[in-house]
């Protein structure tokens, strides 16, 4: 199998002005000002392989997007080498982007002004699409992803769930072996959100095709990628499966009891006393929560204690959600 | 090819979306001619000529370059500026074509639009207001014709200029109003350039400017003779060719050091 993409020590720097303070310092700014360095990528490297789907996450500012815009061949690296689609991208950018599509959320691929289908069409011609093809693809496209009706409308009049099915569809007329998306989920309601990951898992199991995705959703990632690649402060933080990630630091299961009656937390702990348990308790909603670490054997008998001894209203058993293990992550900035 | 010649169409589109805009278009060029007109009556007075040119040759003058300023004007530049500042920039570079081919044939979509719903309309209009003098012959139709597609790569190439220099300024609105004023002033559309002092001619020979609106003007209203109106067209050429250096140059330089903004 062949990769995708290949990443070796890429950097990024951007110079950051800072301004004098005072009104004597800004006119000291109009002649000379003062910058500092930074690099918004820190030498990461990492590869992609065909067919693969990647979450890249991190927090904001991170560094995702900068990523994305040298992948793409927007930005020009200050240092490293990029391979992508084995081509390197700022340098063959016209014929390299033939074989990229990009979906960024925060901006509109298709002519605000004009119906969607003037700025397929655009698109067709701009990618040297056959007929025959277009048709074969995206008529299907046009289906799965459920915007005929739209596609005689001006962009500015789709709502922005609307838009986004068409920025999707817009994004994949040239049929790109390698797919960007940049936060493509943002600001969308469940059951858009739901129908643009099938239709991407669909494209993926037809057409071999790569896909990284950039999110801060991270339902996106779990229903999406097998693979993230973390990043922060400018560096690759963790870079493998979705699941060991869970494993590593899913600090064990949560059970949450409520009682039909009042129930004193003094009780309960002397309930299980004999179990390494910690409890907490939600005063406004009368939840009790106990933590204690993954074990099937432990969790039966705090259950069987506390069932035979109170009267109970719920009880939910909760493993770590993974977005609590990427807070974690966040906040200790390392894995 | 297709493809630009597909961007021309979407641009159609895009005038005609917003009607509005087009009918006062056309009311607007009406007004501006109807103002020179009097003003260069009052300025004639009684008097047969002025530099060589009748009343009814400047009127002319007058009408003629404001239609064709329909066709060779365009906001490339704050087209631009805007996609740059906003970001949008973006999105241009990651599609298969150039960027700056793709601008100029957006401008040229424009400027055809201009010319056929909008000059020629408001021409004729003009035409039965004002005492205008309309030549029927073809070779200068002809010269007339090649001098104004000149006169709209030449505009352009200075509006491209001024749009690539957002990405190393950030914020140039100060040097597209500028650009807009001097081009008005030194094209010879406000005041044909024959009317300047002699230094001030022979210093605009050297400058771009006025193969933009005086040279097409001066064709078409036959101040010039056919081997003058030759040479125009000869020069025109060379800043055609000349311009397309600083671009080339500004672009390149712009590509590295490029910073998108807006995440």
């Amino acid at each position: 199998m062949n990769n995708a993409i290949e990443v070796e020590n890429l950097r990024k720097e951007f110079k950051a002005y800072s301004s004098r303070s005072g009104l004597k310092g800004a006119f000291r700014d109009l002649l000379t000002r003062n910058y500092k360095v930074v690099p918004a990528v820190n030498d990461i490297s990492f590869t992609v392989k065909q067919g693969e789907m990647v979450g890249y996450i991190g927090e904001n500012g991170a560094g995702k997007s900068t990523t994305i815009k040298m992948l793409t061949g927007i930005l020009t690296p200050s240092s490293g080498k990029i391979s992508v689609n084995g081509m390197n991208p700022h340098k063959e950018r016209e014929r390299f982007v033939q074989t990229i599509g990009v979906v960024f959320g925060q901006r509109s691929q298709l002519w605000w002004d004009i119906a969607v289908q003037e700025s397929f069409r655009l698109l067709k011609k701009v990618y040297k699409v056959t007929d025959e093809h277009y048709d074969n693809h995206m008529n299907h496209v046009i289906k799965t992803l459920d915007i005929e009706p739209l596609l005689d409308k001006p962009v500015r009049k789709l709502s922005l769930g609307q838009r986004m099915r068409c920025e999707l569809a817009a994004a994949l007329i040239h049929n790109p072996p390698l797919l960007f998306l940049d936060e493509p989920t943002i600001g969308l309601d469940v059951l858009v959100k739901l129908k643009i990951r099938e239709f991407l898992k669909e494209i993926n199991e037809k057409y071999n095709t790569t896909i990284l995705l950039t999110t801060h959703d991270l339902s996106d990632i779990e229903a999406l990628c097998e693979r993230v690649i973390m990043l922060d402060e400018g560096k690759v933080i963790y870079d493998g499966a979705l699941r060991n990630l869970q494993e590593k630091w899913g600090e064990g299961k949560e059970l949450q009891f409520q009682f039909l009656e009042k129930v004193d937390m003094a009780a309960v702990k002397n309930l299980t006393k004999a179990i390494p348990v910690k409890w907490e308790l939600d005063e406004k909603e009368q939840i009790f929560t106990a933590s204690l670490e993954d074990n099937d054997e432990l969790i039966s008998q705090v259950i069987a204690k506390v069932v035979a001894a109170f009267k109970i209203k719920d009880i939910k058993i909760n493993a770590t959600s993974t977005e609590e293990i990427i807070r974690n992550i966040y906040e200790k900035g390392a894995v | 090819m297709d493809k630009y010649l597909e961007m021309i169409r979407i641009r159609f589109l895009m005038m005609l979306a917003y009607r509005t805009n087009y009918y006062t278009g056309i009311l607007i060029y009406g007004i501006n001619i109807g103002a020179y007109y009097f003003l260069w009556s009052a300025i004639y007075g009684g008097k047969e000529q002025i530099q060589g040119l009748s009343v009814v040759q400047m009127t002319t003058y007058v009408a003629v370059s404001w239609m064709a300023r329909a066709f060779y004007f365009n906001n490339l530049d704050r087209e631009m500026a805007m996609e740059i500042m906003e970001g949008k920039v973006a999105i241009e570079l990651i599609r298969p074509y150039n960027y700056l081919g793709m601008k100029t044939m957006q401008g040229l979509g424009e400027g055809i639009f201009r010319l056929f719903f909008f000059s020629a309309p408001g021409l004729i209009i003009v035409y039965f207001v004002f005492p205008i003098e309309f030549t029927w012959d073809l070779s200068v139709w002809g010269l007339f014709a090649v001098s104004i597609i000149l006169s709209f790569f030449i505009n352009t190439e200075l509006n491209l200029l001024t749009g690539i220099t957002t990405f190393f300024l950030y914020n140039n609105t100060g040097l597209i109003r500028a650009k807009r004023v001097v081009i008005d002033l030194f094209s010879g559309l406000l005041l044909p350039i024959n009317f300047f002092p002699g230094w001030a001619q022979e210093f605009m020979k050297f400058l771009p400017f006025q193969g933009i609106s005086y040279l097409p003007s001066m064709i078409f209203t036959k101040g010039f003779s056919q081997h003058q109106a030759i040479e125009a067209i000869g020069q025109q050429c060379i800043w055609v060719i000349v311009l397309i250096i600083p671009i080339q140059l500004l672009w390149h330089m712009a590509k590295k050091q490029l910073i998108i903004q807006g995440g």
